[in-house]
């Protein structure tokens, strides 16, 4: 069926795992150990390599069931500490998206805007424990005859709580410059003038997708990290595209696979869900992610042992000027704090924690060496064409 | 060469005077200013960056001081609030004077108080408004 010379399975890895006899590394720590012993031997010594990331990720947000009232409400119109939520499921099932800023919000009648509450710090409120205003209308019916009611809630009084994001993890993203003459606001941060910086996005070697490029092991099941606690991957990320250049890596050389991903908001913490402001352009929120790549073959060593140099992603012009991507630079060159594009020097400015990464990372390995986390067998893997 | 970037406020009997021309005649300091302010009740905000031999300068603060003006470092009205900061990076983008930096190759993300000159861009710039400059809310006579 194949030529490897290593073939675990994943019981077998998590077999290791519950007796403690796992070995587990971070992505960072795998590109020295398959440089040093090459893939085979890594592969042999390595079950599970931990990756991680935390960075805005504005597809994202909460399935809220606030309880049922006595009389009881089918509302129509929610707002949670003024975020409205979409509120068109049974009941009092809401969804509770990031990126809606509160609905007095000035937006960007004065640009730009700062859009100091959303969505996202409504969760990040929530999973810190802190007491949160619920609002709900209703037409009434013969069922549900109550139309209005106001509450205070916190996490602990809501009966279902689960964060769901739609596209998280985005396996690489471009980096974000400004060619016109004025400063631009994005959701890739401030963008000064004529090249005044460049911005990015992604943990590069760290990141999960970037250490699984064509999806051989990731899939509907897979067990993460997720804003500090256990969650899952339950489906390929909306806007998921496998079908972007690739370097002989596999690493795609701009954006392409996402991740569906979902767990108990009950869980988890805020400092791993943090409600994000980015002025002029909205609020979201930061999310930690971190996926264990399970070492099944000398193939998954060689990929989770890429490393800065070895990926690359496009410079974009955010102003809408030039519409091709000014050139392609590798995450090490963005790490140096300088990239060069037409012929100017241009300092870099990341958007994404690469110390939280690392943090991630880390209590990943962790948990995977105590035996509290088990790697979940994917039903089905992520899409490698679409 | 002794340098200090510090916060200026004076109190509205002494801010028609020309108190900074003084420093520099008569004490041999420098200065640049990176932001100055009259509020509506007449007193007065400056914040500046005072060079000079250490000596001077501290004649030349005495002085200030003398006159009933307030002297602070820029590094009491600034600050970071380390719990909400997660390290980013975004706030880089904006800072002038390489206050906010990376550190690398660890990848942090410094802040140096000394360096500040207390322009706000990373207020709000900040994703999780960590960075807080205070002084605009703090004028006290």
């Amino acid at each position: 069926m194949n030529d490897f010379k290593i073939n675990k399975t994943y019981s077998e890895i998590n077999e290791k795992i519950r007796r403690g006899e796992a070995v587990v590394v971070t992505a960072e720590e795998m590109i020295d150990i398959v440089k040093e012993n090459g893939a085979v031997e890594a592969a042999s010594q390595v079950d599970v390599v931990t990756t991680g990331t935390f960075s805005p990720m504005c597809s994202s947000g909460a399935f809220i069931n606030f309880g049922h009232t006595d009389p009881p409400i089918k509302a129509s119109k929610v707002w949670l500490n003024g975020v409205p939520a979409y509120a068109g499921l049974a009941a009092v099932d809401v969804f509770l998206g990031a990126t809606e800023p509160v609905y007095d919000d000035p937006l960007n009648k004065i640009h730009p805007g700062s859009f100091d509450y959303g969505g996202g710090h409504v969760i990040h409120d929530l999973v810190a424990g802190k007491t949160v205003l619920l609002k709900a209308e209703a037409y009434g019916t013969d069922c549900y005859p109550n139309k209005y009611v106001e509450k205070e809630v916190t996490l602990k009084d809501l009966p279902n709580a689960i964060l769901c994001n739609p596209r998280n993890a985005y396996q690489n993203y471009n980096c974000a410059v400004n060619l016109s003459k004025k400063t631009i606001y994005t959701y890739m941060g401030t963008l000064r003038p004529n090249l005044g910086n460049a911005n990015y996005c992604t943990s590069g070697q760290l990141s999960p997708l970037l250490n699984d490029p064509c999806y051989e092991t990731l899939g509907i099941g897979t067990r993460i990290f997720l804003g500090g606690a256990q969650g899952y991957i339950v489906w390929h990320g909306t806007q998921h595209n496998p079908n972007v250049p690739r370097l002989p890596n596999g690493c795609p050389k701009g954006p392409a696979g996402t991740l569906m991903v979902l767990g108990d908001l009950k869980e988890m913490s805020p400092r791993w869900l943090l409600g994000i402001s980015m002025q002029g352009y909205g609020c979201s929120l930061a999310v930690a992610i971190g996926v264990p790549i399970p070492i099944l073959n000398e193939k998954m060593a060689e990929y989770t042992g890429v490393s800065d140099d070895e990926i690359v992603t496009q410079v974009k012009d955010y102003s809408g000027i030039e519409k091709e991507p000014l050139c392609e630079v590798t995450y090490s060159q963005l790490k140096s704090g300088w990239i060069e594009v037409r012929g100017k020097k241009v300092h870099t400015v990341p958007l994404s924690s690469y110390i939280r990464a690392q943090e991630i990372a880390n209590i990943l390995k962790s948990w995977i060496k105590e035996g509290t986390f088990l790697l979940g067998e994917p039903q089905q893997l992520l899409p490698r064409k679409i | 060469m002794y340098a200090k970037m510090i916060v200026l406020r004076f109190p509205k009997e002494v801010v028609d005077k020309p108190i900074v021309t003084n420093l520099v005649r008569n004490y041999n300091l420098t200065f640049n200013i990176l932001k100055a302010t009259i509020f509506p009740r007449k007193e007065g905000l400056m914040v500046m960056e005072l060079r000079g031999n250490k000596k001077d300068y501290d004649r030349g603060i005495e002085y200030l001081q003398r006159l009933g003006v307030k002297v602070d470092t820029i590094a009491q009205d600034v600050r970071r609030d380390e719990e909400t900061c997660y390290q980013c990076g975004a706030c880089t983008a904006v800072c002038p004077t390489g206050a906010l930096n990376i550190e690398r190759p660890s990848m942090k993300v410094i802040f140096n108080s000394d360096k500040c000159s207390a322009c706000e861009l990373c207020v709000k710039a900040c994703p999780t408004r960590a960075m807080t400059v205070s002084f605009n809310r703090n004028i006290d006579f």
